[in-house]
């Protein structure tokens, strides 16, 4: 370890230390924002809720058939209960992918999962 | 054989630019076989070589060395004109332009493994900059800035204390 130390001279520290903190501080700035974050449910195209996926939560949309049950759990989302004849939304079941969504169309109601950066640049239906 | 009609007036400082290149493409051959971590994530052992020479002979020989090594290594790995070969040559060109400011550092307080630490952070800045604007039109490049300094930084220091002890017992011997 000695000889290795010896080549190093005093300027070398300081970029080393320079370049150090340089990575250190790059880690939290680029690493924030992660996968899905919130899911967003509308009705006939409007938003009608935004629920953070770290708490736990159970809403009631009202559609053009009934209600649509949105159920939040952390990390994770699902419509729980809709009107809707064929369930399809229901029946998807769980979403946790960022850019997920359950579509209720009888209901009119949607359910999707936002990340913090869309994966696409937009969505029609 | 028939002697050619034209004579290529071949220099000393050719040939040695040869000879220094041809270490340079034998080592980003060896590095090829070395399996990676993360894609991006390479030692640049080569890059041993271009700080002996920028340090011997000075920026202009090191700047043909490098990018020798480049296009032979390329051709050699059969990489030549893929994106890798585009973004080793975009990391090369920051890494050359910040070595011209680098080799007017002090020589009495900055040695090689300043050269080599800057040059390792210049070629992961261009590497990431050409590929956020040409291959990966997204920010979700620069997600992995953290990993690509973090390595820069290691192999930067490792880089230029291999160089800094070849100068050192060349000298000496």
């Amino acid at each position: 370890m000695k000889p290795w130390l010896s080549l190093l001279r005093p300027g070398d520290w300081l970029v080393a230390g320079a370049a150090l903190a340089a990575v250190a501080v790059s880690f939290p700035l680029l690493w924030r924002g992660g996968p899905a974050e919130k899911a967003v449910v509308k009705r006939d195209g409007a938003v009608v809720a935004e629920l953070p996926l770290n708490i736990s939560k159970r809403i009631e949309v009202q559609g053009a058939l009934g209600t649509s049950v949105i159920e939040v759990q952390p990390g994770r989302a699902r419509v729980a209960a809709d009107p809707g004849p064929r369930q399809y939304c229901v029946k998807q079941g769980w979403l946790t992918q960022a850019n997920a969504v359950a579509i209720c169309a009888p209901n009119h109601v949607t359910l999707a999962l936002v990340g913090a950066t869309g994966g696409y640049d937009s969505l029609n239906y | 054989m028939t002697a050619s009609t034209t004579e290529l007036a071949v220099t000393a400082d050719d040939r040695r630019i040869a000879r220094y290149a041809a270490a340079a493409i034998a080592l980003t051959v060896a590095e090829a076989a070395i399996p990676s971590l993360l894609p991006g994530v390479k030692p640049g052992l080569a890059n041993i070589v271009i700080l002996i020479v920028l340090l011997r002979h000075g920026w202009r020989e090191a700047v043909w060395v490098s990018l020798l090594r480049v296009v032979a290594g390329s051709l050699v790995i059969g990489q030549f004109l893929a994106p890798g070969f585009f973004l080793s040559l975009a990391g090369t060109c920051a890494s050359l332009a910040t070595l011209a400011f680098a080799a007017r550092l002090p020589r009495d307080w900055f040695g090689p493994v300043s050269q080599s630490i800057l040059a390792a952070f210049a070629h992961i800045a261009g590497q990431v900059l050409l590929a956020r604007l040409w291959l990966v039109p997204h920010d979700g490049v620069f997600y992995l800035v953290p990993v690509f300094a973090a390595s820069a930084l290691l192999f930067g220091i490792v880089n230029g204390l291999a160089a800094a002890k070849f100068l050192k017992e060349s000298a000496q011997a």
